[in-house]
């Protein structure tokens, strides 16, 4: 397989750096033969990290910034997503699959990460998201 | 009669307020936020509406956007009308069962089985 493709970006917030970031993602991982069904699942995941970086995590940092840098190779697509906030706790989030809370419209951002990537891991105080997208994912 | 905005179009099918969506993305805050908006302001004036949403041309959409068909669907459930999905891809459908929303929304295969169901 060729060798590992490397990225990296800066997002303040605006639509088109998000799309940009995607664009680049995309790319690299069609150059590694990557199907639709990954570039979905990478996607749709890799949207909501990005969202929850720079509306959750960034919301009380002025000017703050998102650090993302992706390397992908034939075998997997790994994303390091850096926030400047204070971080959360994912597990403070309230399971949205809950009867009770399947009329809440938020909140179900980490648990998609999670059904589409192989690993989702929050680092420090919860502001630096590792993802993993493993190609023996697919089916 | 049909109603467009930049987002979606808006017909009545009988007495069904029949709404497509326009873009293959919905993804981004602003256009979420003006789609819900232009849905709220269709169902102001509406008593017991029946709502048909069509997915056709939807290929992505975020927890943001599933969070505004919520707050569309309780809308409709307060004003004593109902809401059925159509028309959805099998990977957005996929998202559907993930979330389990497939148990909060009606959902039909095609647009004419949802008329059919409110019927």
């Amino acid at each position: 397989m060729s060798a590992r493709t490397e990225g990296h970006a800066i997002l303040r917030g605006p639509r088109a750096e998000i799309d940009a970031c995607q664009l680049a993602v995309e790319q690299a991982m069609a150059q590694h033969g990557y199907g639709r069904e990954a570039l979905f699942a990478v996607r749709l995941a890799l949207e909501e990290a990005l969202v929850n970086a720079i509306r959750h995590g960034n919301r009380h940092v002025p000017d703050g910034q998102v650090d993302v840098q992706w390397s992908v190779d034939g075998d997997e697509a790994r994303f390091e997503v850096h926030d400047q906030g204070e971080g959360f706790d994912p597990d403070a989030v309230p399971d949205p699959t809950q009867d009770d809370n399947l009329e809440i419209p938020s909140g179900r951002g980490i648990m998609l990460m999670k059904a589409y990537m192989s690993e989702v891991e929050y680092r420090g105080p919860g502001n630096h998201l590792s993802l993993v997208y493993k190609r023996s994912k697919v089916a | 009669m049909t109603y467009e905005s930049s987002r979606l179009r808006i017909s009545a099918v009988r007495d069904v307020m029949r709404i497509d969506f326009v873009d293959r993305d919905i993804l981004d805050e602003a256009t979420i936020r003006q789609i819900g908006q232009d849905i709220q302001r269709k169902l102001e004036p509406m008593s017991a509406p029946k709502v048909l949403m069509c997915f056709t041309v939807v290929e992505h959409l975020s927890s943001a956007a599933l969070g505004t068909l919520i707050t569309v669907g309780s809308l409709v459930k307060k004003k004593g009308g109902k809401l059925r999905l159509a028309e959805i891809r099998p990977e957005i459908l996929e998202v559907f069962y993930i979330t389990k929303l497939n148990k909060h929304f009606n959902i039909d295969e095609s647009a004419e089985a949802a008329l059919k169901a409110f019927a």
